[in-house]
């Protein structure tokens, strides 16, 4: 029976890990030889299991594109204990109105910084940024109003009945004109009012007033029962549509104004990527020889760590996963660079040490050495990155994505360099150094 | 640490050149802190800079530079603009040039102070953690205050540095800025906490005082730093020549700062260490 020697054991168990992590690091379809292959994705049901998940990467608005706004909720006249509240309320319609429109996968966050609320939002691969900022920033204050002539002008007196008795709205054509319109349903409470009201305005007109303005103001022929109504102006398809929708999610408690946009194409997006990539291959390939060419064989063992350090993020990236932004890639490459730090540290120590003690003692030794250095000046970095990706999301520091994205990256390489740097070189260079007995 | 003196003067040379560029010329702040517009397009047809300028100012906004990238498209910086003048310079183009929209950047004017603000707050934790560790770890003030001066050198260097570029190449000072300056941070430290590790290990073992070994000490990381550095450098090098221009001034920021870093731990950090000793000797004898 073929005995194994336990470096040489987790040698192959790190082997298997690599295969796994570069399974998994796979694009979803590639070629090779010719040939198209499709990497599956997880899906896995067993019993009460079912793990399901897709191991594409997921890439941030500046690589995939999008648009990324900061809505500035006007809070100021609320008392303080309102605030907040009122920020979460206008989050929520925000979010619904979004949804209503049709974005996958948008983002809405609230933020605040020294008593100004936020409303951060990002919308994935969203390119007519106007019509989405239209739809979100109305207030859609819906309301009915009485009109009391009085010379010289007509006033206005608000009824009771709002946009909350509403149960919803759809956009719709008038069965005698052909216009846009939107058909309104009220709640059970709402037709109630609605009826009453209708019932004591009969021969006079009724305004339907939004966001302070008369849109129209139709005579009421007779009292309506129905709970049903219509709301007619001079309306395009596509005003009507958004009318249906900032409806159906509400209205915003406070208005909100925008104060930042940033919208990336995704042509720029793809561009970026390729740019990164190749950057990326041509730093990696300038790393590996440097290595090859200071310490021969050595270097040789920590390029091979260094390429399972690059798959396993890689495949890390997919399984948390991390949302990769440009700056996070910058982060990825950075922490490749640094990840031969640790065999440096080590292989520099060797150098002296092996003069002194037997190889495979100097190997030891120098691994146990440098490991006090490696971690303290790893530290340092990681809590950077901590102070920089905000895990807390405490608002007195930066949230910003792309920012966060290159923190994570870099604190995600720096750990796993560790591990590579220490584990994978050390038993590497334990089984093949050992059984070699290079005699320097 | 015979050439203390020589090193201590190219620090000052350095620093000097860009405390100067920040005193004469400031630094170029962009839209991150300023507030503005900024409109990057690719265009099928023939354009000039006088072209886009004349036509984006009919709808009254206000041009304030046009710039050809590498990669054929066209930089526009504006100061803020509405939605609606963002959409009719939006139709001009496409008309004109058969414009294509890459990016479009609208940040409003309340948003610079707040990011001054926030990377102050970020500052300050981390070099407080920094030295806190640093001092902690190896039960010395002198070693954290040292490690933090280095860092605080690093830190001058880049930022001016950075007003010369942007004086010079239009560098402008955004979040990427910000994020690159953090982590010079770290990296200043890292290298130092290598020499620093090795001072207190030769210590442990052979005694001696700081002033004796730390020639030593800086001999024996020497090549470990440099190689360490390389490969970074390799990587930055990499990214600013290759990566595009969004990334182009962050990947030269952090290349600024890693070869700062790599300089200031042996000849900054450590020779402040050696005269801290030297003068606290001078106090008690």
């Amino acid at each position: 029976m073929l005995r194994l020697s336990s470096p040489a054991k987790k040698v192959i168990l790190i082997f298997l890990l690599t295969l796994l992590a570069g399974f998994i690091s796979l694009p979803h379809e590639f070629s090779l030889f010719g040939r198209n292959f499709t990497r599956p994705n997880i899906n896995i049901q067993s019993g009460r299991f079912d793990i399901q998940k897709n191991l594409d990467l997921v890439l941030g608005l500046d690589l995939a594109g999008g648009s990324h706004l900061v809505f500035e909720a006007d809070t100021s006249k609320l008392p303080a204990e309102k605030k907040k509240d009122a920020t979460a309320s206008v989050r929520d319609v925000i979010e619904r109105r979004v949804n209503l429109f049709g974005v996958s996968e948008p983002n809405v966050q609230t933020g605040s910084f020294e008593g100004k609320d936020r409303v951060i939002v990002e919308l994935p691969g969203i390119k007519d940024t106007k019509q989405a900022v239209d739809i979100i920033g109305q207030t859609a204050q819906l309301s009915f109003a009485e009109v009391k002539e009085a010379s010289p002008s007509a006033i206005l007196v608000p009824t009771s009945l709002t946009g909350a008795d509403l149960s919803y709205a759809r956009a719709d054509f008038d069965k005698n004109t052909g216009k846009p319109v939107v058909s309104i349903e009220f709640t059970k409470e709402g037709g109630d009012k609605f009826a009453e009201i209708t019932g004591a305005t009969v021969g006079k007109p009724l305004a339907i007033v939004l966001d302070n303005q008369v849109i129209s103001a139709p005579i009421v022929q007779e009292k309506i029962s129905g709970g049903q109504a219509q709301i007619s102006g001079n309306f395009s398809v596509d005003e009507a549509k958004k009318l249906a929708i900032e409806l159906n999610a509400g209205a915003l408690p406070v208005p909100v104004t925008l104060i930042e946009e940033r919208t990336v194409g995704a042509t720029l997006g793809a561009e970026s990527i390729a740019r990164s990539v190749r950057a990326g291959l041509v730093g990696l390939s300038m790393v590996l020889l440097f290595m090859v060419l200071e310490y021969g064989k050595l270097g040789l063992v920590a390029d091979v760590g260094l390429i399972v350090f690059g798959v396993l993020t890689l495949a890390l990236y997919k399984l948390i996963p991390v949302v990769l932004t440009l700056p996070g890639i910058a982060g990825f490459l950075l922490s490749v660079g640094m990840a031969v730090d640790s065999n440096i540290l080590i292989f520099e120590r060797f150098k002296e040490e092996k003069v002194r003690r037997p190889v495979a003692d100097a190997l030891e030794v120098s691994f146990g050495r440098a490991w006090d250095s490696i971690r303290d000046a790893n530290i340092s970095t990681l809590v950077t990155a901590f102070v920089l990706a905000n895990p807390f999301d405490w608002q007195f520091l930066n949230t910003s994505g792309p920012v966060r994205g290159f923190a994570i990256t870099l604190a995600l390489g720096i750990g796993l360099s560790l591990f590579t740097g220490i584990v994978v070189s050390r038993n590497l260079l334990r089984v093949f150094i050992r059984e070699d007995k290079i005699t320097k | 640490m015979k050439y203390r003196l020589v090193y201590f003067a190219i620090s000052a040379v350095v620093i000097a050149a860009g405390v100067f560029s920040l005193f004469k010329w400031g630094l170029n702040f962009g839209v991150d802190f300023k507030g503005g517009a900024i409109l990057e397009y690719r265009f099928k047809a023939d354009v000039s800079e006088e072209k886009l300028t004349s036509l984006i100012e009919s709808t009254k906004a206000q041009v304030a530079s046009v710039q050809k990238t590498g990669n054929g498209s066209y930089i526009i910086r504006l100061s803020p603009i509405t939605l609606e003048q963002k959409g009719i310079i939006g139709v001009l183009l496409e008309k004109n040039f058969e414009a294509q929209e890459l990016r479009f950047e609208n940040v409003g004017p309340s948003i610079g102070p707040e990011l001054v603000k926030k990377t102050l707050y970020a500052l300050i934790i981390s070099a407080t953690a920094i030295l806190l560790w640093v001092a902690l770890q190896f039960k010395s003030l002198k070693f954290g205050a040292s490690a933090v001066l280095a860092m605080f050198h690093d830190s001058v260097v880049v930022i001016g540095t950075y007003s010369l570029l942007g004086h010079f190449f239009g560098a402008e000072v955004d979040f990427l800025f910000v994020t690159a300056l953090l982590t010079i941070l770290s990296f200043s430290v890292h290298d130092t906490i290598v020499v620093y590790d090795r001072i207190r290990e030769s210590h442990k073992k052979l005694g001696g005082s700081v002033t004796e070994l730390a020639d030593k000490a800086i001999s024996e990381t020497m090549v470990r730093s440099l190689n360490n550095s390389f490969t970074i450098i390799f990587m930055l090098v990499a990214l600013l020549l290759l990566g595009g221009t969004t990334i182009r001034w962050f990947a030269a920021t952090l290349l600024i700062g890693t070869v700062s870093g790599t300089y200031s731990s042996p000849f900054v950090a450590v020779p402040i260490l050696v005269t801290w000793e030297e003068i606290q000797k001078k106090i008690k004898g």
